[in-house]
């Protein structure tokens, strides 16, 4: 997928004056913030659950290694074939060989993230291959040839009228008068759409929410059964996952799943949590008969170590999104890439390079809601400081702001230099925005003040700075 | 190679080469022994108040359930349920021991089919291999007796269990794999496929609004035999064990 988070800003602008998107975020962001709340309300070891994934991602990551081996080692005693893929390129000819071998004219697809980073759909379509996707929000995607924008609900910022419209435009041989009268209606159309891909597909792919080193075993989790229909019905099924969901045991895997749907959706339990462990064995009626794992690094290793190393804890629930204040008024898509939100802006300088993304860690107000809901303890607003930081080191950051910056570091260096400073801003500010309540632009600070108002320093204690009232009190205090 | 590209990424960055054998030997011991972590209390409950978690959780999540005394009963209960729902008297049921020695012919009306389920049918009837009171979670592990397309490919899935095979939490479920399963090819517990399945399916993704029954089954009916003496609800044992009268709470997709 094109990496377009440069954008950002310009992105998030044409988000902000999108009525559909402003109407459709409007309708969904309630729901996942009330629905998590009355999970983790109704679990009270939730908390103390929070750092058992913590424990269990910090160790599978300090061991990651050896539990690949492991895993690997377990996938082909049980008669799958493991793919180490180091890119994304390597990842897509390992898919188009599989598909290529298994002769497939289509390929169903379960949701995966992975999948849209990689970008194989566009990759199996040019050279002949049809991909189906089967998540229901990914199938509508597909039609709309769209991105995701939401990684566990792609559709998130379509309304009700998208999806009509839409299924209007693409079933053409249904009755044209054919009448949506309810949500259900719409999905039923859809449900009837991809059976008969279902059926006729040589090959399913699907992601995978964990993988277990002793079993070998890849995990799906969905609430449709798309997955699993995905996985089960085709003579192949290939998972695609990355290295860094290993787990070492089904008790870790359990631990981590009792996190998962409970941040995402706010169930107890999603529908169907599948373990999928080989091909076909002796004896059975059903099945794929042949099980790959493409597994994927694609920057990740390199991550390891590093001040963004804990990301790879990640369980990607989406809570952090549920709950951002930037995610909840641009949507998805501003972000420019496959992972938005929190998590995306942490995720995707990593893997995309920073260079290519470095208005990213500038997406968040830093109130840190998404670090308090994170299943698995992720401090991303640190590490979105990390990315900042490493941005201004490697003179990314806009020329105007570098030099605003290296002023403020002239001045903030030099204690009495600061304090007259600061104290003739805010006498500044104060005329400023007088009679206004604010201060709704500033010069110098334009694209600060575009979207927001600053407000007015505050008056009481003396003279309006921190340190004029920190020196004020000390001297009440008789100190 | 890519997997050694990989694998020396990963040390490099971790600063170290591969595991020291004393380490690798200590973490196959972690994998061997597969230590629990913090389970939540709530499943802790004495048997009968289980089993009623159990019931009460699938019904939470939009799965219906009725409880029968004995296998024996079982072919009535399948069959009002049918008929409640307006439903055909034909399905794929799993060829499995215990659903084959089910006094089917009781119920001469009842078409039953011993095979997997195809695209055609509208029921399946699915042999459960373990309950999870936690969440109201049924474990349906393939096996040449238990196929997978049973769980996901017909409208109606009834799933028959045993109410001595209702645990408290996921971690038991996995236990009783653990001692019962042996796979020929692996050697192993794990067969090829698990499911935990939690009430028919149903997706959110027009508007985050759910509606059931998306490409799964649209309606879930568990039918409980209660071969467990101590899991029978306690106190006026006088009432009939049928939780849940066939089609009496509205059924998913109604
Ligand atoms: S960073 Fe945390 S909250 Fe965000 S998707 Fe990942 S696990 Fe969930």
């Amino acid at each position: 997928m094109q990496v377009t988070s440069p954008a950002f800003k310009q992105n998030a602008a044409r988000a902000m004056a999108d009525v559909g998107l402003q109407k459709a975020l409007g309708t969904a962001k309630g729901a996942f913030l009330t629905r998590r709340a009355a999970a983790v309300a109704a679990l009270p070891e939730f908390e103390r659950l929070r750092d058992v994934g913590r424990d269990i991602k910090n160790h599978a990551l300090a061991n990651l290694d050896f539990y690949l081996e492991r895993y690997a080692a377990a996938v082909e005693r049980a008669g799958g074939k493991v793919h180490w893929c180091s890119t994304a390129e390597d990842a897509r000819a390992a898919i188009l060989k599989i598909c290529r071998d298994a002769g497939a004219r289509t390929v169903t697809k379960g949701k995966s993230m992975i999948s849209e980073e990689i970008a194989v759909n566009a990759h199996l379509e040019s050279n002949g291959i049809l991909p189906v996707e089967t998540d229901l929000g990914e199938y509508i995607i597909q039609l709309r040839q769209e991105h995701p924008s939401h990684i566990i609900a792609p559709a998130f910022h379509l309304n009700r009228e998208d999806w009509e419209a839409e299924f209007r435009r693409s079933h053409t041989d249904l009755p044209r008068d054919r009448v949506f009268a309810e949500r259900r209606d719409i999905m039923q159309e859809a449900r009837g759409k991809l059976r008969d891909r279902f059926l006729a597909a040589d090959v399913g792919i699907t992601g995978a929410n964990f993988l277990i080193a002793e079993t070998g075993s890849s995990v799906i989790v969905t609430n449709e059964g798309n997955g699993d229909l995905t996985q089960t019905l085709p003579r192949v099924h290939i998972a695609l996952a990355s290295i860094e969901k290993v787990v070492p045991t089904l008790e870790d895997a359990t631990s981590l799943l009792r996190l998962l749907a409970r941040s995402a959706t706010g169930q107890d339990f999603s529908v169907y949590t599948t373990f999928s462990t080989g091909a076909r064995r002796e004896g059975e009626l059903d099945g794929p008969e042949e099980y790959h794992v493409v597994l994927l690094d694609n920057g990740r290793s390199n991550m390891l170590g590093t001040e963004f190393g804990e990301m790879l804890r990640c369980i990607r629930c989406a809570a952090c999104m549920n709950h951002c204040p930037v995610y909840g008024a641009v949507g998805g898509h501003a972000y420019g890439w496959v992972y938005p939100g929190p998590m995306g802006s942490v995720l995707t300088p990593a893997l995309a390079g920073i260079e290519r993304t470095a208005n990213l860690p500038n997406a968040s107000t830093f109130c840190g809601k998404c670090e308090s809901v994170c299943p698995v303890k992720i401090p991303l607003p640190k590490m979105m400081r990390h990315w900042r930081e490493r941005e201004f080191e490697r003179h990314l950051t806009p020329k105007a702001q570098r030099r605003n910056l290296a002023l403020w570091r002239y001045v903030a260096r030099r204690p009495a230099l600061y304090r007259m400073a600061t104290r003739a801003a805010v006498a500044a500010l104060g005329l400023w925005g007088r009679g206004r309540g604010a201060v709704p632009t500033l010069p110098l600070a334009g694209g600060w003040t575009e979207g927001r108002d600053l407000p007015l320093p505050e008056r009481s204690g003396a003279g309006g700075t921190f340190m004029a009232a920190y020196a004020k009190q000390r001297r009440q205090n008789g100190r | 190679m890519s997997k050694d590209t990989i694998l020396n990424t990963i040390r490099r960055n971790l600063r170290r080469g591969p595991l020291p054998a004393d380490q690798a030997a200590m973490l196959d011991g972690r994998l061997a022994t597969h230590p629990r972590h913090l389970i939540p209390a709530r499943s802790r409950l004495p048997r009968p108040e289980q089993v009623a978690l159990f019931v009460r959780n699938l019904e939470k999540e939009f799965a219906t359930v009725e409880r029968v005394p004995e296998p024996a009963a079982v072919p009535a209960a399948v069959a009002d349920y049918l008929a409640a729902q307006n439903l055909p008297s034909r399905f794929a049921m799993a060829p499995h021991e215990e659903m084959a020695a089910i006094p089917w012919e009781n119920r001469p009306l009842l078409e039953v089919e011993k095979r997997r389920a195809d695209p055609a049918d509208s029921v399946g009837v699915q042999h459960g291999y373990a309950g999870i009171a936690e969440t109201g979670t049924l474990m349906l592990p393939s096996a040449p007796g238990r196929p997978t397309t049973l769980n996901i490919l017909p409208e109606t899935e009834i799933v028959v269990l045993r109410a001595t095979r209702v645990v408290g939490a996921y971690e038991e479920a996995w236990d009783l794999l653990r001692a019962e399963n042996r796979d020929a090819l692996t050697g192993g517990h794990m067969p090829r496929n698990v499911m935990l399945v939690t009430g028919p399916s149903r997706s959110a993704d027009i508007e985050q609004t759910l509606e059931l029954g998306a490409h799964g089954p649209r309606r879930l009916h568990v039918v409980l035999v209660d071969d467990d003496p101590a899991a029978l609800p306690m106190a006026d044992a006088s009432p009939p064990p049928r939780t849940a009268e066939p089609g009496g709470r509205p059924a998913p997709g109604d």
